[in-house]
């Protein structure tokens, strides 16, 4: 980028938020803020029971509410009665039998969100309480009745690779259990429906993290041409992968078109918390086997992963985490087992991580038993067990992506750890801060490491391809999309991509909607690679076509043209000449489609090519602790991250900071508490969320390795920060208080009971 | 269900009439339902997470707990109210250069508490500026960059002085 001579924010560069100004002030419209005429307000009702039949569902005194305009069941739905991602399991109303507490059962719509409540409150349902469901491993075998057509068992999925006859000189083994967390983006469930004057088609506003996927399942349920169901993404208040699957697009789609009048929905957030799923909780047992060095030459593991009542991704959740199973490790061989179940407990889904946090939290506690036991130190055990490109892992699939294991190690190691706990440390920065709960002298300090490995774009064979268009016009660019920005960023990325290609600065985004090919979802770390491939493949496209146009007017072959900063120039001549003229009163509009490279299918034994790159990380954490009231308080994170280019440094440290925070949250406070299919604290009173004061010191450092297979180089950078941070944290308490603890979150009374 | 009385709310400076409204509506719900002021978030409606920061006569208060009917005699500001004349303020600048925005659901509640604890607070401590912001949860950035948005304004108000 040292050739750079004007100020234009091309790749590289912190370029700021084209909609940050807009956001500062208040007047950036998230879907909750848009209005129509004549709108009316949507609700849901839902079922108070885990699991129960429907014996009636009576409405009669619920339409004769004044303003209530519309009431639907499951008999209201014109075409399919299931929607899913993976598997269309899920009803977009119960009929006959609610799986778990919150399922939908009837929407209303209505003048006012009071109107609308009361309405809800009018509908008489009548149900036959059935026996929950609630213990995944009972889910597994055919000890309880199916609760649902496609059986208990999601998926099952076993690798076996290599000698597994091995036994190693050292053994260890740990059961972990990782609790459901949840992805508490700020802006809840929104969309704004507004039906075609024909009643036969309908355009909705919608935060969503794939607009073509939501186009695809509403259109089945709603019985209409995928055409005739125009999607617009509204603006996103964040996402984490709770917007991956359907909540209410279904819902305010047909009550639209059943009143012909615009109508909006909004969770509030005790209902977002039933109206998406969470982070799969799992139960995770590993035995590692190794040499007296601390070499490992065998992994045995099974994993139980809890899906709730919907299939959701639960298949692919499992398969992320058996095949993350090693860690960024070096091993030979491994038996491991998976099952993803069914129960009445709440859905599980995305969540950032998405199922490789549940394999890390294990195996990372793991690597800490292996050091002990061979009595070497955390640093050092994974070193020595660093995996480097080239590298099989269990599935038999070669790591080709840069895999800086041991340099992210080395790097983090190097970052210096933070001051001692003075003696006479303001009470105040203590665990417990502000609550001055506890006594200096009782607080013990403690260091962990955890180091990941996280597979970007989707896996098994499915090509999550990505579409752009780039149209260039007297000097300016417009890029056309349907990548959802949910925050992460793409609507800066996308504009620097079109600079640095093009030699433009002005570069805009258009409307993000249906009216283009898929761009995939925004999930798997996946949109800088992929939607930036699009959008660089579409600004290239463009290039060619220029370099022709200003070829043919000055007689010059188009290979030797190139941009250099803002201007084209012949690389084998003295013409120049700036983009702005070149391109004027010219239009060139191309549309590229980027793929990744073909994955496969695992087999019977887990072995396969299922994954197209990844990632890594390390972290360490520096924890002090109260082991008395059992608070924690984080100090530090270190972390080194492997990001391949690093394009916008200013949004690559957004998202390690932010990524680690939600980690912290998954170490000492997020969790979803679940009694026999009973959510028990679905607000945020109750669930807890990082906040400023519980945000430690993050020092990071991008290891910059280019990622050759990677479009720009660049390797996605959204996961990785959030999985490896939550066993250092963990693995820190242990060391501060000396005690074996298994299960994250760690409670207060893990640490002092 | 709903009254013909009606009642006045003086925001940012203007007198806005609510008629036929409630009388159980909160003041978020008729800035942003009634009053065309959706710069305020909703995002928790019990008084944790701070998107819908308001201050009713110079307090920052969440606009989610508060019935609008009882902020008849005062005077309250929303972030709408800190652009009057177009430009942003040096908090607002802040943000958008040090990258505190991400999503930006949480930022209008952010900016306003930032420019409540900067307004009584010219030089806050690490602990000061982290105390003042719980309130106010952000879910995206892990609020290093809202500290760095902070610390830039602070830097900059100090050198103005200086």
């Amino acid at each position: 980028m040292s050739s750079v001579k004007t100020k234009r924010d091309v790749l590289g560069t912190s370029s700021l938020r084209p909609d940050g100004g807009a956001k500062v002030k208040g007047d950036f419209a998230f879907t909750s803020d848009l209005h129509a005429e004549n709108m009316l307000w949507g609700a849901t009702l839902r079922s108070p029971h885990p699991h129960a039949r429907i014996v009636s569902i009576d409405t009669t005194a619920a339409w004769k509410i004044a303003g209530v305009e519309c009431i639907v069941t499951a008999d209201d739905v014109p075409g399919q009665l299931t929607y899913g991602l993976i598997s269309s399991d899920q009803p977009v109303f119960a009929k006959d039998v609610v799986r778990y507490m919150g399922e939908p059962i009837a929407a209303v719509a209505a003048d006012h969100p009071e109107t609308c409540r009361r309405a809800l409150a009018a509908i008489t349902v009548v149900y036959e309480v059935l026996p929950v469901l609630f213990d995944p491993e009972l889910a597994i075998g055919d000890d309880f009745e199916p609760i649902h057509p496609d059986g208990n068992l999601i998926r099952q999925q076993r690798i076996v690779h290599g000698d597994t006859s091995v036994v190693g000189d050292v053994i260890v083994e740990g059961h972990y259990v990782i609790g459901m967390q949840d992805q508490a983006f700020l802006g809840t469930e929104s969309a704004l429906a507004l039906p075609d004057a024909d009643g036969q088609g309908v355009e909705v506003f919608v935060a969503t993290q794939w607009l073509h996927e939501d186009q695809k399942q509403m259109a089945a349920c709603l019985n209409l041409p995928t055409e005739r169901v125009r999607l617009v993404l509204g603006g996103v208040g964040g996402a984490f992968g709770a917007r991956e699957d359907i909540s209410l697009q279904v819902h305010t789609a047909l009550l639209a078109l059943r009143t012909s009048r615009p109508v909006k929905m909004q969770y509030g957030r005790e209902e977002s918390f039933f109206g998406h799923v969470h982070r799969h909780p799992a139960t995770v047992w590993m035995r590692h086997h190794a040499t007296n060095e601390g070499k490992i030459v065998k992994i045995e593991a099974r994993f139980v992963f809890d899906g709730g009542a919907y299939a959701s991704t639960s298949a692919a959740v499992l398969i992320n985490g058996v095949t993350h199973t090693q860690g960024p490790y070096k091993c030979p061989v491994a038996v491991v087992d998976g099952y993803a179940v069914r129960t009445n407990n709440p859905p599980c889904g995305a969540m950032r991580g998405f199922g490789v946090v549940q394999a890390c939290f294990a195996h990372e506690g793991q690597m800490d038993k292996l050091a002990a036991a061979v009595g070497t130190d955390p640093v050092s055990i994974r070193l020595m067990n660093a995996m480097e490109t080239g590298d099989l892992l269990i599935t038999g699939q070669p790591v080709e992506s840069v895999a800086p294991v041991a340099r992210l190690i080395r790097e983090t190691n190097e970052i210096p750890l933070p001051p001692d706990l003075a003696i006479d440390a303001n009470e105040l920065d203590l665990p417990g801060g502000s609550g001055i709960t506890a006594e200096r002298k009782h607080i013990r300090r403690g260091i962990g490491w955890g180091v990941s490995i996280k597979n970007i774009m989707y896996s098994e064979g499915f090509d999550d391809y990505s579409t752009a268009r780039c149209t260039l016009s007297d000097g300016k660019v417009v890029l056309k999309f349907a990548t959802s920005e949910v925050g992460q960023g793409f609507v800066t990325l996308a504009p620097q991509i079109a600079r640095s290609v093009l030699g433009v600065t002005d570069a805009v985004c258009d409307t993000i909607d249906t009216q283009i090919g898929s761009a995939g979802s925004t999930s798997a770390s996946r949109q800088t690679w992929m939607s930036g491939g699009a959008v660089d493949g579409a600004c290239r496209l463009v290039r060619e076509r220029l370099f022709e146009l200003v070829g043919a007017q000055q007689n010059i072959e188009p290979i030797r043209f190139a941009i250099e900063d803002d201007e084209i120039v012949d690389t084998a001549g003295t013409f120049r000449m700036s983009v702005i003229e070149a391109s004027q009163g010219i239009t060139i509009s191309e549309t590229f489609e980027h793929h990744h490279r073909k994955t496969e299918e695992l087999d019977e034994n887990g072995q396969g090519n299922c994954h197209v790159a990844f990632a890594f990380v390390a972290h360490r954490a520096v924890v002090d602790v109260d082991p008395e009231l059992g608070l924690v308080k984080v100090v530090q994170i270190a972390t080194a991250q492997d990001v391949g280019q690093v394009l916008n440094p200013l949004s690559v440290l957004g998202q390690i900071e932010g990524g680690i925070a939600q980690g912290l949250g998954l170490a000492v406070m997020e969790e979803i508490i679940v009694q026999e299919g009973r959510v028990r604290n679905p607000s945020f009173t109750d669930y807890l969320l990082p906040t400023a004061l519980d945000a430690p010191v993050v020092v990071a450092r991008m290891i910059e390795e280019y990622e050759p297979q990677a479009p720009l180089g660049a390797k996605g950078v959204g996961e990785p920060p959030c999985i490896s941070v939550t066993p250092a944290i963990v693995a820190a308490i242990r060391d501060a208080i000396g005690k074996d603890i298994d299960r994250c979150p760690v409670r207060p009374q893990d640490i002092c009971l | 269900m709903s009254t013909n009385e009606f009642y006045s709310l003086k925001v940012n400076g203007v007198d806005h009439h609510v008629s036929d409204a409630w009388i159980g509506e909160s003041l978020l719900y008729v800035l942003r339902e009634r009053l065309g002021l959706p710069g305020s978030k909703g995002a928790c409606e019990q008084g944790e997470c701070g998107s819908c920061t308001v201050f009713i006569d110079g307090a920052a208060v969440c606009s989610c707990l508060v019935m609008a009917a009882s902020a008849v005699e005062s005077e309250i500001a929303t972030v709408e109210g800190l652009n009057a004349d177009g430009t942003l303020t040096d908090v607002q600048e802040a943000f958008v250069t040090e990258g505190a925005v991400q999503c930006g659901f949480c930022t209008p509640g952010l900016v306003m508490a930032v420019h409540h604890l900067l307004d009584e607070n010219d030089s806050p401590s690490e602990l000061e500026v982290k105390e003042a912001l719980s309130g106010n949860i952000c879910r995206c950035t892990g609020y290093g960059r809202i500290f760095a948005a902070v610390d830039k304004v602070v830097a900059v108000r100090r050198g103005a002085l200086s």
